[in-house]
């Protein structure tokens, strides 16, 4: 893919700079449909028509949302922090954006193939606090801070569970690397990690050997488990519903970024969104397969097509993220939003012990068997 | 000069000069804040060092962890804006020797110092496995001392902070 993107440009600096675009391309495309999907699905959830005036059906709804919010007034607060204020959207963006690099999209396109890239992707995702702390503080304005400081507690609480429950699958692959992880969740939905793991010997592209038999499906039950801690934090991590108490309307007007206005707003928006899509995808390589087909086989390897096996890859990438997006709508117009003690019990008392058992009983059978 | 060496020269930029900020600025949010980007410039240096797992830990820990309640403290601090920090006590002779001896024996240690200079970069794909087999073999009992450590920590200040 990235030699196939040199060829066509046939400048080298030209095609890294292509190559390292490419997945805020596919933001910004899956922004505007996701925010179509986010107004309506609301609607229907409340039985309601949503919007209906833009474009048949409403479609061009979020084309209308963006170019306002590049239209409208960049409002800075007199007695905020300039510097501050003007980098916090950015640097929260940054964040979100630098953990794409790693993302495996198909089995021929992945920005770096890290044999870091779990790691990496848990590291660099605690760089949105950063911003989030930055905006609320240099806002200067008390709904600010207080959002921005319920988020840091927040985020950095759920880092430890999300680890954990990612750590748990590493541990299986013995290997940190999100292709090596994909691969060997290869031939099919019932060898993917969520249904407990590989059921018979696979090996990876460096040649080691996952020993995996039918026996495997011990592990369903506790894999099981992980997806649910992995996916409730990843929900707390990206301040969604019921874990959006950083920028609970009722109670802090608009959080952290209550001051921002215009296309700053727009940055968090998008940072907002590209992380919800992240953890997904993250849900979907690791518990899901990622770009794998659910049955194994795809189009593009029978017919010899490598185009189409790529295209194949993107699309069950795609199409498991934006279900996991769709839960996350789901759950936030069906679940009410917690209070703080209630969200650190959460995470303290339930989450984190659960987490380390299960990582204790999944090694020790990984160990014994 | 090869892309290598821009690189390097940019990350030590960065480190250095937020470095600086972190050093001489009067407002301590900015110190905070540009600590960040001195941690992430060590950590692009460990990259250019083939060191991929420590570059990777130095932001899990620094930036994901020590940062984050660093600045967490510094914003409910009262006063951020124009602190002054330094100490009134001064004492320009002893600060002066006691730097100078300093400085000379780093440039000493620069200078004298027979660096080995590899040609080519090692054929070593990912340090985490060597790093992970140390841990648990060789250096297993000061890996569990510190963890030990740690966790005295932890008890000490869950007993300070505790209600009475």
């Amino acid at each position: 893919m990235e030699q196939f993107i040199h060829d066509l440009i046939g400048n080298d600096l030209l095609a890294t700079i292509v190559w390292c675009v490419l997945p805020l391309v596919f933001i910004l495309g899956y922004a505007i449909v996701a925010i179509l999907a986010e107004m309506k699905s609301a609607s229907w959830f409340q039985d309601r028509l949503g919007p209906m005036r833009t474009g048949p059906w409403g479609i061009f709804q979020p084309f209308a949302d963006v170019l306002k919010l590049l239209m409208k007034e960049d409002i800075v607060p007199a007695r905020a922090d300039k510097i501050l204020f003007n980098l916090a959207p950015v640097i929260v963006f940054v964040g979100a954006y630098a953990a794409f690099a790693v993302l495996p999209f198909a089995s021929e396109y992945v920005g770096a193939d890290l044999n870091l890239g779990l790691f990496y992707l848990i590291a660099v995702s605690s760089f949105g606090v950063l911003g989030i702390i930055m905006g609320g503080w240099a806002s200067n304005n008390k709904y600010s801070l207080l959002g921005a400081m319920r988020s840091a507690a927040q985020i950095v609480s759920y880092e430890v569970p999300s680890a954990t429950a990612l750590l748990i699958v590493a541990m299986m692959v013995g290997s940190l690397n999100l292709q090596d992880i994909i691969t060997a969740q290869s031939g099919g939905f019932w060898n993917w990690f969520i249904l407990g793991g590989p059921k018979s010997d696979v090996v990876l592209a460096s040649g080691a050997v996952i020993h995996a038999d039918i026996g495997n499906f011990v592990f369903l039950p506790l894999l099981l488990a992980t997806f649910v801690i992995y996916y409730l934090s990843a929900l707390a991590e990206t301040n969604r519903t019921p874990f959006d108490i950083p920028e609970g309307e009722s109670e802090l007007v608009g959080g952290y970024h209550t001051e921002y206005s215009g296309m700053k707003f727009g940055m968090f928006f998008m940072a907002e969104y590209a992380n919800m899509f992240l953890v997904s995808a993250v849900a979907a390589v690791v518990f899901f397969g990622g770009w794998q087909s659910p049955w194994g086989i795809t189009l593009g390897e029978a017919l010899d097509i490598p185009v189409l096996t790529l295209l194949e890859g993107v699309f069950w990438t795609a199409a498991k993220g934006f279900f996991f997006v769709f839960v996350m709508m789901w759950l936030r117009w069906t679940l009410p939003r917690l209070r703080v003690d209630q969200l650190m019990y959460m995470c303290w008392k339930v989450l984190i012990p659960a987490s380390f058992a299960l990582a204790l009983v999944v090694g020790f059978i990984v160990v014994i068997r | 000069m090869e892309l290598t060496d821009i690189i390097f020269y940019i990350f030590a930029l960065v480190t250095i000069g937020s470095a600086m900020i972190v050093v001489f600025s009067r407002n301590l949010v900015y110190s905070a804040f540009s600590l960040m980007f001195t941690f992430l410039g060590v950590a692009g240096l460990y990259v250019l060092l083939l060191a991929d797992f420590l570059a990777v830990t130095q932001l899990m820990i620094y930036v994901g962890g020590i940062l984050v309640l660093m600045i967490f403290g510094v914003m409910l601090t009262h006063r951020v804006v124009n602190v002054e920090i330094s100490s009134g006590a001064m004492r320009v002779i002893p600060a002066t020797i006691v730097v100078g001896v300093f400085l000379g024996t780093l440039l000493l240690v620069l200078t004298r110092t027979k660096w080995m200079v590899m040609e080519g970069s090692p054929d070593v794909i990912g340090t985490t496995s060597m790093i992970g087999t140390a841990l648990v073999t060789d250096y297993l009992l000061p890996f569990e001392v510190s963890g030990v450590v740690l966790l005295v920590a932890i008890v000490a200040a869950a007993f300070m902070a505790r209600k009475r």
